[in-house]
């Protein structure tokens, strides 16, 4: 018996917030599709409930088994476009409501996969999804979308970029924080447990269990041990902690899947901030040597942690998957915010940042008046950084009508509080107005 | 037979080893190993134990939660396989 090792690893849960964000179940909706909307979303419903009656039970029990905090169980879906190819912007609206119910029956936190896959155009149920997103998301509590309007192999719908700007104001004005629940994504994956943006994708298996990690206080505390060291260390340093870390979430895995009779499908390694203190992807920043993050070398030190954190996963974990890296939110973290208030961190070196992180902008506030065309110009920047460099991207933006720079807006929960961030007053209007399609970039054929 | 580790950490007092020995006895959990120290003041004690059938873990978690609280110090039990995961491949 190593007492070290035991002491280490309740320090992990106690002190420094280690957790599993989420236990994921990705469920094929495929076999679901009825004669009508009204026909799948019974079928869907029926199809959720069933799969995931076990999930929430099954989680408590690993988690006092474990003694290591599981925070969500959610489930993640096939994009509903996909079975709802004939339904209209209202029809619609009944499978968002099929899996807002089946959500609240089996005590999930969220369910994700109010979706569409729209990089190279739109299908007939992929417009009727979009356009249903404002009514969607205000009339549905703990239903996630995604709408992935890139691809590094498809380039960039900007008809859709143009589209998602005037959807997230459209659902500005019906409710200031149902943004925080709708994520525009470049390179999408399939098998990612995180939300806003977990789907289940048309590859995968009929059910499969993924796993969430975080844990970015306890690469804080290991940090704190190597301080004044070279850069070398830090990486060896990191790459050790998230190894450690990344076990856990195999071991939790493992077990929920052999519960519930369900392939183990991939941890997702992310070092997901909280709000909480000590709980924060900018303190790990600031601790490889930055005086606050947003300076120069922010860049570089997230670079480094980002690589880090994927290969200290890979060998601790049979699969690993989804995003796995760090997301830098704003409003979910509490040295982002911080360093927002105090005029050190920008929008402009946020999304210079989202080159090298695991997604992309992330929770960010911005005056309620912010032009629909600004919003998808801010979407186009980042599938652009996404498309070229093959990597996921992704922006949550939070438009908050009624509130000026500077101000404080609460999202209630794990998605904090973020205050306003200014935006670049020109216009980009005519840029994104032209609509029609950017091409994939060049290294894209590599067949 | 599935192993734990029970830790024990808080204010030092006569007759903490007793009351978690008591509990763990009283439903037919062994004792394999134990190690305890004093540091400044806190006692801390980690045990390995083991446990006969998955579905009794719960009711052990139960009645060391409830003894922790009658004694005042904190009390943790979680299945061995975490603490082996993190440190060997």
């Amino acid at each position: 018996m190593d007492t070290t090792q035991i002491q280490e690893t309740i320090q992990m849960v106690k002190e420094d917030n280690f957790d599993i964000r989420t236990i994921t179940m990705g469920i094929s909706l495929l076999d679901t599709v009825g004669g009508s909307a009204e026909e799948t979303a019974k079928n869907v419903y029926k199809k959720v409930t069933t799969y995931a009656k076990n999930l929430v039970a099954v989680g408590q029990q690993i988690e006092r088994e474990y003694g290591v905090p599981i925070t969500n169980k959610r489930i993640s879906v096939t994009p509903v476009s996909l079975i709802a190819g004939s339904a209209d912007e209202k029809e619609i609206l009944v499978l968002a409501h099929a899996l807002d119910d089946a959500a609240k029956e089996v005590g999930v936190d969220f369910i994700g996969g109010y979706s569409a896959l729209v990089q190279k155009g739109f299908s007939h149920g992929d417009l009727a999804l979009i356009k249903s997103l404002p009514t969607a998301l205000t009339e549905t509590d703990v239903v996630m979308s995604s709408i992935n309007v890139g691809s590094s192999k498809a380039g960039i719908n900007l008809d859709a970029v143009k589209l998602m700007g005037e959807t997230i104001k459209a659902i500005t004005d019906k409710s200031d924080t149902a943004n925080s629940k709708m994520v525009v994504f470049a390179n999408a994956v399939e098998d990612n447990p995180f939300m806003a943006g977990a789907f289940h994708g048309v590859s995968e298996p009929d059910v499969v269990i993924n796993v969430g990690v975080s844990g970015p206080g306890v690469v804080k505390r290991a940090l704190e041990q190597v301080k004044g060291e070279s850069i070398t260390t830090v990486a060896e340093t990191i790459k050790k902690t998230a190894f450690k870390i990344t076990r856990v979430g195999q071991l939790v895995g493992t077990v929920a899947a052999e519960r519930l009779g369900v392939p183990f499908g991939i941890v997702d390694l992310s070092l997901a901030p909280t709000p909480a203190r000590g709980d924060s992807v900018a303190e790990v920043l600031e601790e490889i040597g930055l005086e606050q993050v947003g300076t120069h070398g922010t860049t570089a030190a997230l670079m480094l942690l980002n690589d880090a954190v994927k290969k200290g996963g890979v060998m601790a974990s049979q699969g690993v998957g989804g995003l796995s890296g760090a997301f830098i939110p704003v409003s979910e973290d509490a040295g982002m915010i911080d360093a927002v208030k105090a005029g050190t961190l920008s929008l402009a070196k946020l999304e210079a940042m989202t080159s090298v992180c695991s997604v992309g902008l992330d929770m960010i506030a911005i005056p309620g008046e912010t032009d629909a065309t600004k919003i998808s110009a801010m979407i186009a920047d980042e599938a652009a950084i996404g498309v070229q460099n093959n990597k996921t991207t992704a922006v949550r933006i939070l438009p908050t009508n009624g509130a000026k720079v500077g101000d404080m807006v609460d999202y209630g929960g794990l998605l904090g509080t973020a205050p306003v961030m200014p935006v670049v007053p020109k216009s980009s209007a005519d840029f994104i107005n032209r609509g029609g399609h950017v091409p994939a970039p060049i290294h894209s054929f590599k067949n | 037979m599935i192993k734990a580790v029970v830790t024990v950490v808080g204010q030092d007092q006569t007759g903490i080893v007793a009351g978690v020995a008591t509990v763990l006895s009283n439903h037919g959990v062994n004792i394999l190993d134990m190690s305890q120290t004093i540091m400044s003041q806190t006692f801390t004690m980690s045990m390995l134990v083991g446990i006969d059938e998955a579905d009794d873990f719960n009711e052990v978690y139960a009645a060391l939660k409830e003894e922790g609280s009658r004694l005042g110090v904190t009390i943790h039990i979680q299945r061995e396989e975490i603490f082996d995961t993190m440190a060997h491949i």
